[in-house]
């Protein structure tokens, strides 16, 4: 059996039965949601090292849409079902605060199911209608509050968020003139017939920007730290955990190694989106004195290392030679190996800083203080996690930065990787601001009696912490050739994705 | 020429966001800007003449798609603006909560988040 359009199928599926069988009994919705989310775990770990076609309603591509299983899609499967387990775990006792469980769930569950359809779709329209499934389940969940702020920041990010679903549909439309076409791996075939022309630079630039906004590249950021500290903390951990990436970084990359190719240009477009997220975002989070706030802006920071990583591969890529292949795996794998490690770390930070909020029901670092002694759990944990973020070497952080400065310098970029390290140092910097503020010091003024929080939010932060310090691991060759070096090659095989899919 | 014109009405919407103030006047831009994505997809698949993309008994297959219209389009376009009433939905229902909180739809009196 198939097991590919399961990914959509369960989350859609449960989505729909949480608000229908379970009005009634109260533990019933936590349950199937994370019923939900666990099987999609289990499910993701099949699809290791598995490639395959799906084929919905037996339409052969070009003319049917297809699903495409590789190594890429199989490593966000993976990122996309392990952070939600977490995050529903999580949200069994957080949610508690918050009136409609039911919808919270439902809601959840078809963002996830959008996920799973972008990273798995090899059609471009039923990219944008996934892309627009999970955003709109995004933009509702931001707003879940209805608070001042909550509604504020939904509104916002809705309507950045439309115009860069619009900017997308743009580009596809685009494409369909061009080529007569939708399916990518079809698209990509025509595209290396008729070359270069105004109308895909065009589609292109208009693909920039849409994804650039989805992913919250510097220019196009301002709707992350309003969107991602109002949501409820899981969503928050899933926002800055995997959205962004799937709905930004997946889906550029995918358009624009497998379907368009890369060349000079625009790799360098890449490497400068990155650089500049990176130093923007690291500043600006080094300013902030809320909790969420100084994370999102580090999301932004983090984001542009993996563009940057992206950027070198593709650069090395386009300009051949002796030995560029080999440089491109290894920025490109870099690259990927930060993606999946800043999920891990971020949505780690993310329910820490939710475990601190269920606690002291605050998110000004000034009013914080000593946590660490009367949290020691979620202290340890946002210890482990900020370590991680920052590069210290034990932990995972440490090992995807020090891949991607290795690959800059290896490419030549030796300013970059200057600027990589001086980051690296200012991200250090902000995340012991962090610590010291909220988990050292004296113990702040109302906090005497706070309690370590219940214990499956300790659970699930618990399996975050130890993933930070187990992900080093990908690194040993063993794991690394089932899991990583099957995406890097699915990226680095550039447009032969064409043949993969349509097997000529 | 006339796919120039769509690319205006784009530009009207996407000026439209960026310049008013009110919400409502923001979610009327952000429906012109989709309309005019919407415009230029059945645009790309129209033929002066065509027509309706049934074909009929007894017709042969090359002149039926020699005169017909393109249909894929017009099926992307239909789930776009299923996609697009969505959206408009959460946008209107948004804009009516955020009124009952702050009792404005001026966007400028709304600046809690700040940084």
């Amino acid at each position: 059996m198939n097991i590919i359009p399961l990914f959509i199928a369960i989350p859609l599926g449960f989505a729909f039965l949480i608000p229908m069988f379970s009005r009634k009994v109260r533990w019933l919705p936590d349950m199937l949601g994370n019923l939900a989310t666990l099987s999609l775990v289990i499910l993701s770990f099949y699809t290791i090292g598995r490639t395959g076609n799906y084929y919905m309603g037996g339409w052969r591509p070009p003319i049917g849409i297809n699903l495409v299983l590789d190594g890429f899609s199989s490593l966000m499967l993976i990122m996309v079902s392990g952070v939600s387990f977490a995050a529903t775990l999580f949200s069994v006792q957080y949610m508690e605060k918050y009136t409609s469980k039911l919808r919270y769930y439902s809601l959840f569950l078809l963002m996830v199911a959008g996920m799973n359809g972008v990273a798995l779709t090899g059609d471009m329209f039923n990219l944008y209608v996934f892309l627009e499934i999970a955003s709109i389940a995004s933009y509702a969940l931001v707003g879940f509050g209805c608070d001042h702020e909550e509604l504020e920041a939904s509104f916002k990010y809705l309507v950045l968020g439309s115009i860069a679903s619009t900017f997308i549909l743009f580009g596809i439309a685009l494409i369909y003139g061009m080529t007569g076409s939708l399916n990518m791996a079809h698209v990509g075939q025509m595209i290396q017939q008729q070359g270069m022309g105004p109308t895909l630079l065009f589609a292109m630039v208009m693909f920039l920007m849409g994804f650039g906004l989805k992913a919250a590249l510097v220019p196009f950021h301002a709707w992350l730290p309003d969107a991602h500290p109002s949501a409820p903390a899981p969503i928050s951990a899933m926002l800055s955990g995997v959205l962004i990436k799937v709905l930004g970084v997946y889906a550029m990359m995918r358009i624009f190694f497998n379907v368009i190719g890369v060349d000079e240009k625009l790799s360098w477009v890449f490497i400068g989106a990155g650089v500049i997220s990176m130093v923007v975002g690291g500043l600006l989070a080094l300013g902030q004195w809320d909790y969420k706030r100084l994370l999102a802006y580090s999301s932004i920071s983090q984001m542009g290392y993996v563009i940057l990583a992206i950027g070198v591969g593709g650069m090395a890529m386009a300009r051949g030679g002796a030995g560029a292949n080999s440089v491109a795996a290894l920025a490109l794998l870099g690259g990927l190996f930060h993606l999946i490690n800043h999920a891990t770390f971020k949505s780690l930070m993310f329910l820490t800083s939710g475990s601190v909020v269920y606690g002291t029901n605050t998110r000004d670092l000034k009013k914080m203080g000593g946590l660490f002694y009367k949290m020691p759990i979620t202290g340890l944990c946002a210890m482990v996690g900020s370590l991680s973020i920052a590069g210290l070497p034990p932990f995972n952080g440490f090992w995807s930065k020090l891949i991607i400065i290795l690959a800059c310098v290896k490419a030549g970029f030796y300013g970059i990787a200057l600027v990589a390290v001086a980051v690296s140092v200012i991200t250090l910097a902000y995340y012991l601001k962090l610590q010291k503020y909220a988990f050292f010091g004296e113990v702040g003024e109302g906090l005497k009696d706070v309690k370590e929080s219940p214990s499956l939010m300790c659970l699930s932060m618990g399996i975050l912490a130890v993933l930070c310090v187990g992900l080093s691991l990908l690194l040993l060759p063993g794991p690394r050739a089932v899991l990583l070096d099957p995406a890097v090659e699915a990226v680095l095989q550039g447009t032969d994705y064409i043949t993969v899919v349509l097997g000529r | 020429m006339i796919y120039l014109l769509t690319f205006v009405l784009f530009s009207i919407g996407l000026y439209g966001v960026v310049t008013k103030k009110n919400t409502v006047k923001i979610v009327i831009s952000l429906v012109i800007m989709e309309y005019a994505v919407n415009l230029f997809l059945v645009l790309l698949g129209y033929r002066k003449g065509g027509i309706a993309p049934i074909m009929e008994k007894g017709q042969e297959i090359q002149e039926f798609a020699a005169a017909t219209v393109d249909p894929l389009p017009q099926a992307l376009v239909l789930t776009a603006i299923v996609i697009g009433l969505g959206v408009l939905a959460l946008m209107v229902s948004l804009c009516i909560r955020l009124y009952e909180k702050y009792g404005t739809f001026d966007i400028s009196e709304m600046k809690r988040l700040k940084g």
